[in-house]
């Protein structure tokens, strides 16, 4: 397998949103704008990458029977190390996020990667793969996002270009998961057959 | 009063999981079949009510008085770790019948959002009790805890039962699986928001 | 087994410990920036600002004054939301006409309610909204134009510029 792979990987192959299906809370709440999703995308990619790295490395000395909860330790202090520095120096985007930025802890998707991946793989493949898969769940949060904003207020990141007030449903709850029913049904017919 | 606004709005209005997305991935994951999403829900029940009032004691007497609120989320998910396991070890001497009815879906709920998701939501979020705001105290926690995870098991078994007939109709190949799921969800959503009048 | 759960845990409470010690102040400072910045907003330019000055029906007030006359009053003012509090920074001129307004906490649905904080127009409409219009939403009689779809967050809004203009009023009935 090559470096390269790794990475792009988790765009479409492992994507953690279309194909593994992980994450679905924060995919689904906070992808009522692009903007909204890109944070929240970024956010996951620094836990994810952070405790993957940290856990290939503890993971030889860890006995087997208490691997979760250390794990689980390991990704809830990096998770609070992001509040507080959220917290500081970009207190807007805090605010946005909210409660979602506690619950990265119990993000699928970063559990699953230690298990599956970090523990039994050395300290730079875990990290590039924390990268890809990190990259992918940004990459369809964004593109989720991209597709409310434009149905439910007619702009993208912010920019206006539909004048009025679009169609609201997209931006509540009704929206998120048709949103994403639609483009899971385009994902399968056009991505996996590669 | 009170009490009941935070029931009507817990169940109905905020429901858990067409309104505020926390535990989707068990909800898509075990709604295939009826008996086991009734059991996953019984679950949920249990550990979200033992979980509030576990952290909402924590929190009020350890972390606050010290000064460590910046270790909630570590200190929360820990004790519903340890919760969880407890639960299984107990129900496995004392129930062996409710063990055997549960007990596969004890260990995923540990990374349930849902749980850690009130647990936090009890002890930061100011509730609005006509014009007024305030945190909740344990009782109304208790019944808030009670009341969503009725709307999480309300809207998981309704779920379930559209699921078992679907899986029974033809749908075009791309929209097999989770994708109509998620339409059918999204549809069912539409029919919650109606009760955003009511609170 | 033990041993090692409990030194992971250590290790990480002693980092966490660490983040918070390093954090606290900036994360004040941002909190004091925030507030800083949005008095700023609502205020005209100039003047001296006083300290934070607690009083009944609002959260705190600011005074703004040139020498003796004061030029105007930064307010702020919660009442509840659609989604939970409110809070809002009202700039009122001592003849009770609103300079301008600015949100500092609210928890009300994104992209419904979250756009008073966005929505040009609902946000424009309080640059000098003049004492001689009536504090409520069109809907109900008013001059305030709402958030399409938001009823309950303009109203909530419309009550913390109220709160905020009527306590000026009762300022300078006392001082009459």
């Amino acid at each position: 397998m090559s470096k390269f792979s790794l990475i792009t990987d988790g765009f479409v192959k492992n994507n953690p949103t279309f194909v593994l299906v992980l994450g679905m809370c924060p995919t689904l709440a906070t992808t009522t704008s692009a903007m909204n999703g890109l944070e929240m995308g970024l956010a996951t990619l620094f836990v994810l990458v952070l405790s993957n790295i940290v856990i290939s490395l503890i993971s030889p000395m860890v006995p087997d029977k208490v691997h979760i909860p250390v794990y689980i330790v390991v990704i809830a202090t990096f998770v609070t190390v992001l509040q507080l520095l959220l917290q500081a120096y970009l207190p807007s985007v805090y605010q946005t996020l909210g409660l979602f930025i506690p619950l990265i802890v119990v993000n699928c998707i970063v559990l699953g990667r230690a298990e599956a991946f970090a523990n039994k793989n050395t300290v730079g493949d875990s990290a590039l793969d924390g990268i890809g898969i990190g990259l992918g769940f940004t990459l369809s949060l964004t593109v989720i996002g991209i597709v409310r904003e434009i149905l439910g207020s007619g702009s993208i990141f912010g920019w206006k270009f539909i004048p009025g007030d679009g169609i609201l449903a997209f931006v509540m709850a009704p929206g998120a998961f048709m949103v994403l029913g639609y483009l899971m049904v385009l994902f399968n017919k056009f991505a996996k057959k590669n | 009063m009170e009490y009941i606004i935070i029931i009507v709005s817990a169940i109905f209005v905020n429901n858990i999981l067409l309104a505020q997305f926390l535990g989707i991935c068990p909800f898509l994951g075990v709604s295939n079949k009826l008996s086991t999403a009734t059991g996953m829900s019984g679950a949920v029940c249990f550990v979200i009510t033992l979980a509030t009032v576990v952290t909402y004691l924590l929190n009020k007497y350890l972390l606050v008085p010290f000064e460590l609120e910046y270790l909630q989320t570590i200190a929360f998910i820990l004790v519903i770790a340890a919760l969880v396991q407890m639960v299984e070890i107990v129900l496995k001497k004392i129930s062996p019948s409710l063990y055997q009815a549960l007990g596969i879906f004890l260990p995923l709920i540990t990374t349930n959002c849902a749980v850690l998701g009130v647990a936090i939501t009890v002890v930061t979020k100011e509730f609005t009790f006509g014009d007024a705001s305030h945190m909740l105290n344990l009782g109304q926690a208790v019944v808030y805890a009670i009341a969503t995870s009725i709307g999480y098991g309300l809207a998981m078994i309704l779920f379930a039962g559209l699921r078992e007939h679907l899986a029974m109709n033809d749908v075009p190949k791309s929209f097999k699986g989770l994708p109509i799921a998620l339409i059918t969800v999204s549809i069912m959503a539409m029919a919650f928001l109606g009760f955003s009048g009511i609170v | 087994m033990v041993l090692c759960l409990t030194g992971v845990c250590l290790v990480c409470a002693a980092i966490l410990g660490g983040v918070n010690a390093l954090t606290t102040n900036p994360i004040k400072e941002a909190a004091k920036k925030a507030l800083v910045e949005s008095i700023a907003k609502v205020l005209p330019e100039g003047g001296n600002l006083s300290d934070a000055q607690s009083a009944e029906g609002i959260d705190e007030y600011y005074v703004s004054s040139a020498d003796t006359t004061v030029l105007a009053y930064a307010v702020k003012s919660t009442t509840i939301g659609f989604g939970g509090p409110l809070t809002v920074m009202v700039g009122v001129l001592p003849d009770g006409t609103v300079y301008n307004t600015s949100v500092l906490a609210h928890s009300e649905t994104p992209g419904l309610g979250a756009k008073c904080t966005s929505d040009e127009g609902f946000m424009n409409q309080w640059k000098n909204f003049g004492p001689e219009k009536v504090l409520k939403v069109k809907k109900d009689g008013g001059d305030v134009d709402a958030i399409t779809a938001s009823t309950i967050t303009s109203r909530a809004y419309t009550v913390a510029v109220e709160q905020a203009v009527n306590f000026v009023k009762s300022l300078n009935k006392q001082e009459e």
